[in-house]
């Protein structure tokens, strides 16, 4: 199992690396021979399997858990997180378009997982399915809804398509509170967790410990970065690249551009759809609360502050948009918690990094270039 | 004629930019639209390579009705256009930048020979070849963007304001190579605001007004029209 994750980090040709160049971690670990980079990937990849335990590392280890939440939840939370921000950033990152009803797809995939498996559901007499039965549909449906956003907008651009996504998300957000097949604030309750037991038959995914589930996600995570990678690499990425960098250039060079964006609009709903049917696999309940705006502009502002564009950066910025509240939660300053003030301090780590860093934590060479470009047409120096 | 373009209007919303062109490029022509700004040069440019619906008319293409044809198959049957402002991809390197000019195109060979021919004509972009788009100096991407429009091997070239921004010298060093690309068998029409240097490198001429063609004629007839003279060509 290993030996695959080995051979699909590698670079897909031998070609001469001299030239890639940047400082930093990143530069430095473009520069490794192969072998370098596949112990620091498979090093990482362990490291993140035992997060769990963490808390058992001497002197370190406290510092890191959450005190206020329960750490596999947090670790549960983060996965999902990330997994939103990787969907994202194809979306934004990859085919640069600016995506603010991200928690659209995310509650498709809840909703759909939820009609096909709750007793609540209108559906149940017919269906009542296991939830591992319920993903692929709910998955399609997904799908099915980033092409239903992604076709009436692919002329748009910039911020005429960020108000048209954002209505996206408040559609599905207010039919979720006010249709009755939907629930409201009631919610669809006992939804099923994912299949399996242990020897002792008591079941893997249980609800007193959240660590199979962050592992369920870890290896989502994998897979979706596994896809994302290559589609990136292939002639998919290229044509996003062109589209980003400029999209009427790309069309000219014989990019079909709508294709692609639609494209775009599938695969980023796809992964969003992933994280709500996880969410809604390991809460066992949703409702209308939980798909709120905040949500989607929690997200890209991982993706950006991470890095948009870089897969890397994706990964750490979803991570951090979930640990930094959960981490806050239960430390007191003056009487209050300080999660209450978790927007608020969150606010200002964004404003900090995107002045120091706009590039983002882990930048993308490309976005990089991008942003000076930019900068150029704002304010000609030459 | 390779190209042929039959009243074609085409509008902006509710504004009309083009009142019923008509024009003609035949092969091996070079053919320049001069005229003012928002005279409907650039969109002319547009609704050939399929950036813009046309509201009317035909556009006829190598043979074949074009009118309705998506943008990148247009690429594909051979029209290929350096778009207004030169849209460089910058963060591509100038390798990436022309291998994106080769995107309709899987002959790997061939490819790699139209990228000599690009190098041998702009040795500059060669000795820039790894460098990101968006560093290069604006006639350098203005070389870049004539380059790869050249990748997808086009039979019409469609350049859109080649000299803009560009120092006098450039501007003589862009037109040389454009007509060199023309004797090497490309067909090339161009949009220019530099009338003068379009005009006496062009076989043939169109003046544009107000989205209308008021003139036309052998480049050399309208660089001595004494209207043309007037209002395009400055006190020279």
């Amino acid at each position: 199992m290993t030996e695959v994750a080995v051979t699909s980090e590698k670079p897909p040709a031998p070609k001469k690396q001299a030239s890639r160049g940047g400082g930093g971690v990143r530069g430095w670990f473009g520069r490794q021979p192969v072998w370098v980079r596949a112990v620091v990937v498979l090093a990482a990849t362990a490291a993140a399997f035992l997060l769990p335990y963490v808390g058992d590392v001497p002197v370190i280890g406290p510092q890191i858990v959450t005190n206020g939440v329960d750490w596999t939840s947090a670790l549960f939370n983060m996965s999902y997180y990330v997994l939103l921000a990787l969907g994202l950033n194809v979306v934004v990152g990859y085919a640069g378009l600016l995506d603010l009803g991200y928690v659209g797809f995310f509650a498709v995939g809840a909703y759909g997982t939820a009609l096909l498996t709750s007793p609540d559901s209108i559906l149940y007499s017919h269906t009542g399915w296991a939830w591992l039965a319920a993903a692929p549909f709910a998955l399609a449906l997904t799908m099915l809804a980033g092409l239903i956003l992604g076709w009436p907008t692919l002329r748009l651009r910039g911020d005429y398509l960020a108000i048209v996504t954002l209505g996206f998300a408040e559609i599905i957000r207010i039919v979720a509170t006010s249709t009755d097949t939907l629930r409201g604030d009631r919610g669809f309750t006992s939804i099923p967790h994912p299949p399996g037991s242990y020897s002792d038959g008591s079941p893997i995914f249980g609800v007193r410990d959240a660590t199979p589930y962050f592992w369920l996600g870890l290896v989502v995570i994998i897979l979706v970065i596994l896809g994302v990678r290559n589609l990136d690499r292939s002639r998919v990425g290229r044509s996003w690249l062109a589209i980003r960098e400029d999209e009427e250039a790309a069309e000219v060079m014989g990019v079909r551009t709508t294709k692609y964006k639609l494209w775009a609009f599938a695969i980023g709903a796809f992964i969003g759809g992933l994280g709500g049917v996880m969410f809604a696999g390991e809460q066992s309940f949703i409702n209308s609360q939980t798909f709120v705006l905040q949500f989607s502009i929690l997200v890209l502002a991982g993706v950006v502050m991470g890095g948009s564009g870089n897969i890397a950066g994706a990964i750490l910025g979803g991570a951090l948009i979930s640990y930094i509240p959960d981490r806050l939660r239960g430390i007191s300053f003056g009487g209050t918690d300080l999660y209450e003030y978790r927007f608020a301090l969150f606010g200002i780590v964004i404003i900090v990094i995107m002045i120091l860093r706009p590039q983002g934590l882990i930048p993308s060479r490309r976005r990089a270039m991008e942003l000076k470009d930019r900068e150029k047409e704002v304010a000609p120096s030459e | 004629m390779l190209l042929e373009l039959d009243n074609i209007t085409l509008a902006y919303g509710r504004i009309q930019a083009l009142h019923g062109i008509s024009l003609t490029v035949g092969e091996g022509e070079i053919v320049a639209l001069i005229g003012a700004n928002g005279a409907g040069k650039s969109t002319t440019m547009r609704a050939i390579s399929g950036l813009r619906p046309v509201a009317q008319g035909k556009i006829r293409f190598d043979g074949a009705d074009i009118t309705k044809m998506r943008a990148d198959l247009r690429v594909v049957r051979g029209v290929s256009q350096s778009p207004e402002g030169r849209g460089i991809f910058p963060g591509m390197t100038v390798r990436e930048n022309l291998e994106m000019g080769a995107y309709t195109r899987r002959n790997r060979t061939e490819i790699d020979q139209d990228m000599q021919r690009v190098f041998d004509l702009f040795p500059r972009l060669k000795e820039r070849e790894k460098q990101a788009g968006g560093t290069l100096s604006g006639g350098e991407q203005q070389m870049l963007a004539v380059g790869r429009a050249l990748m997808s091997r086009p039979k019409l070239l469609l350049l859109d304001e080649p000299s803009m921004g560009l120092a006098p010298m450039l501007i003589q060093q862009i037109f040389d190579i454009i007509v060199e690309i023309n004797q090497q068998g490309t067909t090339v029409l161009l949009v220019e605001q530099n009338a003068q240097q379009a005009l006496s490198r062009a076989h043939r001429a169109y003046v544009l007004e107000t989205g209308r063609i008021v003139k036309e004629g052998t480049g050399n007839d309208l660089l001595t029209d004494p209207a043309v003279k007037d209002a395009y060509l400055g006190v020279a």
